[in-house]
């Protein structure tokens, strides 16, 4: 009975132990950013992501009234930094940019697909992939039902 | 930049006459899309017809629904140890990605055991009717892990053998506590799927030889667990681990364990393949063999 409980507390740790990484920090280095191939990289990454959407019947409609050379402007600033690289963000927040879409997780899964389509495309290794979703994805409670 | 605009007014025409094609489609499935959360995330579907790993049950639910959206599954599976052979299939519907019901039939093929001791019957079967709550949680993004609460009700539908060796009864309920988390990027840049289930059962070889027994008529907490590493967005590898209760005295009854991958070439089709160690099945030991398992899902 005794060991049954002690087991049983250790697979409620783990089970109650999986809790994610809140919002991140800056990186510590720019080695993301060298193995997205540097500012060239990134862009080439950015104007896929902006291909990918443009056929995404999906989300496309969300960007009817975008200002597309903007949106690709600061996301390159985005990822730029993300990545730790040498840029700064000059957009509005998260939040105050996606207020008033009512975006659903659908909507955010279906971009975290065309970003990953679009780092394919660039034959960026799974590892590197993973590493600018995991800088990405605290941003997503700022981005869906606003 | 400007070709990037310019595809941009296209596509939002496109989209225009897509919806038109898209009412056209409205009253047949063939051309439904599929579910708006991420490839790989419904798991496989667990012997039992739950979403999870192979016989292990997770927090996920089945098919590909997100919130305020449907999904779902249609699954068969073979695990063949020379001496049994168990069949399973069946379905199951998620909504929300908040509740999923399932239902599953398994049997359990045993030539060579009707054989040697003259059995009456040659395969034990039962029905398997499933339901799980996600609890809070998400498998990807929350601060919190997904958690889910699930119970599968079983029916033993041929009871004379699991009745002659000790069993209690012939339909019975499990109860499990599931947590699931995909750690992106965790193990050498490469997303880490780590799952713990606590189950709360007197099923017999899963129900297959009925529930409760001469030894223990009563439910124990059982530890199931998997962990998979994802070494792309369609591949998947990993170990599962499931303990069983030990309630007849005829015969031990061993945990299970399995080494698994698993393909996801869509949201439409996931291929799992494993190799089982089942232990002592029946007074048969050293069962061990290959478990195959198609899905279908949306």
């Amino acid at each position: 009975m005794r060991r049954q409980l002690r087991a049983t507390a250790s697979v409620a740790l783990i089970l109650f132990g999986l809790v994610g990484c809140a919002a991140s920090p800056a990186p510590e280095n720019d080695s993301l950013y060298q193995a997205m191939g540097g500012q060239a990289g990134i862009n080439r990454v950015v104007e896929g992501l902006l291909y990918q959407i443009a056929d995404d019947e999906r989300i496309v409609h969300h960007f009817a009234d975008t200002d597309i050379a903007r949106l690709q402007e600061k996301l390159q600033e985005q990822f730029c930094v993300e990545a730790g690289g040498p840029c700064v963000y000059s957009g509005d927040s998260m939040a105050d940019v996606h207020a008033g879409f009512e975006l659903t997780e659908a909507d955010f899964n279906a971009l975290v697909e065309d970003l990953i389509a679009a780092m394919e495309a660039e034959q960026l290794p799974v590892i590197v992939q993973n590493r600018l979703l995991q800088r990405l994805a605290p941003m997503r409670a700022d981005i869906i039902y606003r | 930049m400007r070709r990037a605009e310019r595809l941009f007014r296209w596509a939002a025409m496109k989209k225009t006459a897509l919806c038109g094609i898209g009412l056209l489609c409205l009253a047949g499935t063939v051309c439904a899309d599929t579910g708006g959360r991420l490839l790989a995330t419904g798991g496989v579907t667990n012997i039992e017809g739950s979403a999870g790993g192979g016989i292990v049950p997770w927090a996920v639910l089945s098919g590909y629904g997100a919130r305020g959206e449907w999904g779902g599954d249609a699954f068969a599976t073979r695990v063949d140890t020379g001496d049994y052979r168990l069949d399973a299939f069946g379905a199951s519907l998620a909504f929300n990605n908040r509740v999923e019901l399932s239902v599953a039939r398994q049997r359990l093929d045993m030539d060579a055991l009707t054989k040697a001791a003259g059995l009456p019957h040659k395969s034990l079967n039962q029905d398997i009717f499933g339901v799980k709550l996600r609890l809070f949680g998400d498998l990807v993004y929350d601060r919190l892990p997904q958690v889910a609460l699930g119970a599968q009700y079983k029916r033993q539908t041929n009871f004379l053998i699991p009745s002659l060796v000790g069993a209690r009864r012939d339909s019975d309920t499990d109860y499990y506590l599931a947590g699931s988390r995909l750690f992106l990027g965790a193990v050498g840049g490469y997303n880490l799927l780590v799952n713990g289930t606590l189950r709360y059962s007197r099923a017999n070889e899963t129900g297959l030889l009925g529930f409760g027994g001469d030894r223990r008529d009563s439910r124990t907490l059982l530890k199931e667990g998997s962990v998979a590493l994802l070494l792309n967005p369609r591949w998947v590898v990993g170990v599962e681990y499931r303990e069983k209760p030990d309630n007849l005295s005829f015969a031990g009854e061993s945990d299970w364990q399995d080494v698994f991958v698993g393909y996801f070439p869509s949201k439409r089709l996931a291929l799992a393949a494993a190799w089982a160690e089942l232990g002592e099945i029946a007074t048969l030991e050293d069962q061990r063999g290959l478990f195959l398992s198609m899905q279908l899902s949306y």
